[in-house]
Parts: C-alpha cells; structure tokens; sequence
C-alpha cells in the first residue's frame, strides 16, 4: 500500500509541477496584461516539439536550453504583430485572439510533425530508475522536478531582485503609474509575454520526456492552470504556485482511491473557493472584482 | 407589469430597423424554399437557428450587459444531455424533455452566477470555462450514464400531441425547421421584450457606466445575475434543440470550444447589435461546413477567421451599419 501511495505522491509532485510551470506563465501573462493566453498550452506542444527537432543536433541537453529560448523567441513575434494590439479592448478579444492562434499552432504543429505521437529520446542516464525497489521513480522524474524547482526559484528571486521583475509587479498592481514613472511599458509587457512562454516551452520539453508529443498535449494541461490560478488567487504569482501544487496533489491521491474522480476533485476545489474564498487563497481582495 | 408592457410598446421598431425585422423573419420564413437551390440543405438552416438562438442568449449578456461568459456551451450542452437523458430514460415526451433540459441547464447557470457575479473581465471569464469544463469531464467520464466520449444515443424526438391533432416532427427536414423556428421566434420575442423593458435599459446603463449606475442605486451585481441567468435560460433551450434535431448529444457540445464558436459568432455579427448574433452563427456555420469539407486543415482556416474578426473587424457586420448610422458614438 504504501509503495502506491508513494507512487501516486510522486505522480502529483510531477504533475503539480506542470501545472505550476504552466499556471505561472499563464499568471504572469494575465497579472501584467490581462490576457488570457489560450494558446499556452500550444506553445507548450511547441517548445516539445522544438526540442524534438533540435535533440539531433545539439543533443538532448541543447536542446532543453535553446527550444524554450525559441518558444520565447516566438511568442516575442506573437505579442508584437497580434496581442499588443488589444490591450486596451473589451476582454474578448483578447481572449478569441488567443483562442484562434491556438486553433492554428495546434494545426500547424500537426501538419508539420504529424497527427500521431512521437517519442521524445532521453539521455541513458536518465531513464534508469533510482533503485530497483522504487522502479518508478526514475531519475527523470528527479530531474524535472528539481529543474521545476530551480526554475521556480530563479523566476521568484528574478522578479524580487531585479529591476525589470519589479517593474513587472509594480505593474501588476498598477501599470498606469508604472508608465507615467517613464518605464517602457510595452517592451515591459512583450518581455513579460516572453517570460511566460519560456515557461511554457520549458514545461513542453520536461512533459515530452515523460508523456512523449503530440499536438494537443497542452490541452490537457490548460484547464487545471486555470483552476490553480482561480484557486491560488488571481495576482497572486505565490499563489499560483500553491494552487498547482495543491491541484496536482489532491488529483493523484484522490487516483489511489478513487481514479475516476481524479479529474472531479480539481473542480471540486475550485468550486469551494469559488464559495468559501472567492478571492483564492492568497489573492488580494479587489484584485479583478 | 403593465408599465412593462407601455415601456415596450413605446419603443416598438420603427424605419429601418423595422425593415430590417421584415428582411431577417422573411429570410427565415422562406429559407426551406431557397436554400436548396443555393446548394445548401434544410438541416444546415436548422443548425444555423440552434446556434444563433444560443449567440443570441450568450449576447444578452456579452453585448448588452458587458460581461464576458466564455463558458456557454456548459448550458447548451447541460440542455442537451438534459433533453437526451429525459427521452431516453424517463419519458417519451418532447415538450417535457424541452422543459427538462432548459430547467437543468438553466438552473445549473443560475447556481453557478450566484458564485461569480462579483468577478469582472477576464477573471469572470475564466471561472466561466472552468466550471464549463467540469461538466465535460462529467458527461466524459461518466460512461454508463451518459455514454462517455461516444455521446449519448439511443433517443429520438417524438411527436407532440395537442389533444386530438397530432404534430409529427419525428420526418421531414423542413417541418422540424418549422417547429423550430417557432420555438426561436418566441424565445426572441421574449428576449427582444426584456431588453426593451426599463430591466434592458439598466443592462445596458450598467454595461456603459457600471459605477455610475452603482450610484443610482442600481442593485449590479442581482442584474447582472439575472442576465448571466436568462441567457443561460437562453442557451439550455438552445442545447434541447439541438439534440432533438440531431437525435444526438455530444460531450464536445459541452467542451470551451463550442463556446468559443457562440462568442465569434457573437462578435461577427455585431455583439452591441440584437440580431447580429444570428448574421454570426449563419456565417460561422456555413464557412465551417464549406471549409471542413474542402480541406482537413479547417482548423487553421477557423483560427484565422477569429484572428482577422479580431483585428480587423471587431464591430461585426451589423456593428457596422450602427456606425454609419451614429458616427463618432463609442
């Protein structure tokens, strides 16, 4: 029994480290531009597939460095030729803009890699499990969690310690001043933009090597890194972070004892904060209300 | 209630939105007649009146109150598997099955506003495709009830009795057209009625200026939840159709996409304009029949259009008439 339950902790540890990755781009997105990215999720599948495509030529730790480089690359062209161009309209366009470029990098992905899925090669010592007691936890998982985890790390003390991450939380409480105090704010909100989707290409590289590709592996992913940011706080970066934790893990322990639930559980801690907290669990009251 | 009615006597149409109501009920009326010549088929307008009838609902609140739902295909869907699941398991009655599906869908909506209504822009967005999805995953996972990811079968529409005269809408494409566009008529009626009314106007004060209405004493957050209600109301009916006309419900009728289809349906047409939601759903489903069946890359093309809508043509083509008509008027 406990070598289940272990197994299930260490599957919502990864997990959560997905949707933490994948919450925080979206967050970052959202605090700074209020945006909604739907198309997060694709440049995900992006940065996977990049790496794919890469791995050959720069071997398989190049390749986990310059395809999240690319996918931020990309989104750079996203934010500039399309987003920044409704940022002061009503919220739906902002939202059907993204909700069509997703629809066309899902498609152009499938056209270019194809509809099938494709295996992502790992490096021979990453495959090999830790010990042959705990076969599932296979220094891959390790690996990702720990580079989840010095991402994390590194993205926090970024936006604490430097003075572009400052512009970009100062702008999350008010942008306006932000602007008038003489900071650039559109190239602030492109490499913000960018920022996230590094975030997401990363995320897409880590997920390859577990789940292998295909074009709508970021689906799966979207849905839950909405209901961590709703659950952790909108504004509230920390808070995303919780969320996507507490999601991943109250998803995995619910598959030890109930697996179809699994999914129902999210939702059912989105809908007792929505009832109990509606701010999230570490939002601020006022943020978007 | 009889000011109600005085109110919206007084604002009844007149000049050339009056002649745009005859254009729009003729076209209606006489589309089983002229569509076919055109290549098209009776069950294409049907689809095109299920959908603007929901982009209609949907309208209510995205043009008319200002706030954005990006999870109405959770109630078209709920009406849907409502009706489904009501023929195929309780009783073999249409209007009955009509009933449950709106009460289900609409009720669920209802529930789930009360949570909400304090949230605003995107943030209100995103709770709405949230809780969307919960209900996809529910009809998804739950196999035996609902039929899983093949979606629910085995039910038809019946034919509805009035006493001794007997309406058979089980045959013939273009008698449930008819049926339907009844239906549509009077769920259009009613709602083109609302916004006329003294309730309409506030939506629409709210929408403008939520602050200065919230000074007026105007109770917002209970308007809005009676809007995001009705057009919830709205879409449930719409999803009851839409089984009985495909004898069919389908888990994707409840996935964010189809939302995403009302909301640029909605902005194609015109989302400040009463029936351009209607011009929406009959472009968006005619280019989506005609580009499914020309390339298997369709998705792009539909990706493209919600981009270039966007950027290019974010009044619609009914909002479009409006500026001419009001130039300079936000």
């Amino acid at each position: 029994m406990w070598q289940v339950v272990l197994f299930n902790v260490t599957n919502g540890l990864i997990i959560g480290a997905f949707y933490v990755l994948m919450a925080l781009g979206l967050s970052l997105i959202l605090n700074l531009s209020n945006v909604i990215n739907f198309a997060h999720g694709n440049f995900l599948a992006l940065g996977g597939y990049l790496a794919y495509t890469l791995s050959p030529a720069l071997g398989y730790w190049g390749a986990l460095l310059v395809s999240p480089l690319l996918t931020a690359l990309l989104g750079v062209l996203v934010e500039r030729l399309m987003i920044r161009r409704i940022y002061n309209r009503d919220p739906v366009y902002s939202l059907l803009l993204t909700f069509g470029l997703a629809f066309v990098i899902q498609d152009a992905s499938r056209y270019i890699w194809g509809p099938n899925g494709l295996p992502m090669g790992l490096p021979d010592m990453l495959a090999q499990p830790i010990t042959p007691a705990l076969f599932f936890i296979t220094w891959y998982r390790v690996f990702m969690v720990t580079i989840v985890i010095v991402t994390v790390v590194g993205l926090f003390a970024f936006l604490r310690h430097t003075r572009i991450g400052l512009r970009i939380r100062a702008g999350t409480f008010d942008l306006e001043t932000v602007a008038t105090l003489g900071v650039n704010v559109r190239n602030l909100r492109t490499f913000n933009f960018a920022v996230g989707c590094l975030l997401a290409g990363l995320s897409g590289v880590l997920a390859a090597g577990q789940i292998g590709l295909n074009p709508n592996m970021g689906d799966d992913l979207l849905m839950p890194s909405f209901i961590a940011i709703i659950v952790g706080g909108v504004g509230s970066l920390i808070g995303t972070l919780c969320g996507g934790l507490l999601i991943g893990m109250a998803a995995a322990l619910t598959t030890v004892f109930y697996p179809s639930a699994s999914e129902a559980v999210i939702y059912a801690i989105l809908m007792a904060v929505l009832l109990l907290r509606p701010r999230g669990l570490l939002g601020e009251e006022g943020m978007f209300s | 209630m009889s000011a109600f009615f005085a109110a919206a006597r007084e604002r009844l149409p007149k000049g050339q939105d009056l002649i745009v109501l005859i254009v729009i009920w003729t076209l209606l009326v006489s589309v089983p007649f002229w569509l076919p010549l055109l290549g098209g088929y009776t069950a294409l307008a049907s689809k095109v009146l299920v959908f603007g009838l929901a982009a209609m609902g949907l309208n209510m609140l995205l043009g008319f109150t200002g706030v954005l739902s990006f999870g109405h295909a959770a109630y078209f869907g709920l009406g849907a598997y409502g009706a489904g699941l009501t023929l195929r398991y309780l009783v073999h009655s249409t209007p009955l099955a009509m009933l449950a599906g709106t009460l289900f869908g609409g009720l669920a909506g209802t529930l789930f506003g009360m949570l909400i209504v304090r949230r605003r822009g995107v943030y209100f967005a995103m709770c709405t495709i949230a809780f969307g999805q919960l209900w996809y995953y529910l009809a998804y996972s739950w196999n035996d009830f609902t039929g899983g990811f093949d979606g629910l079968r085995d039910f038809h529409r019946e034919p509805i009795g009035f006493g001794r005269f007997t309406f058979d809408i089980t045959e013939g494409e273009t008698r449930f057209y008819f049926f339907l566009l009844a239906i549509f008529a009077a769920a259009v009626c009613l709602m083109g009625l609302l916004l006329r009314s003294p309730f309409g106007r506030t939506l629409v004060a709210i929408r403008e200026n939520e602050r200065r209405a919230r000074f007026l004493g105007i109770p917002v957050e209970r308007h809005i939840w009676i809007s995001f209600s009705i057009s919830c109301f709205i879409a449930a009916l719409a999803g009851t159709l839409y089984a009985l006309l495909n004898n069919f419900a389908d888990p994707l009728t409840l996935h964010y996409t189809l939302s995403g289809y009302f909301v640029v349906m909605t902005v194609i047409g015109g989302m400040r304009t009463f029936w351009g939601p209607l011009v929406g759903a009959a472009l968006f489903v005619m280019l989506q029949d005609y580009i499914s069946s020309m390339t298997v890359n369709w998705m792009s093309f539909i990706g493209v259009i919600f981009i270039l809508v966007v950027l290019f043509f974010p009044r619609g083509l009914l909002g479009m008439r409006r500026r001419t008509q009001s130039a300079g008027k936000a």
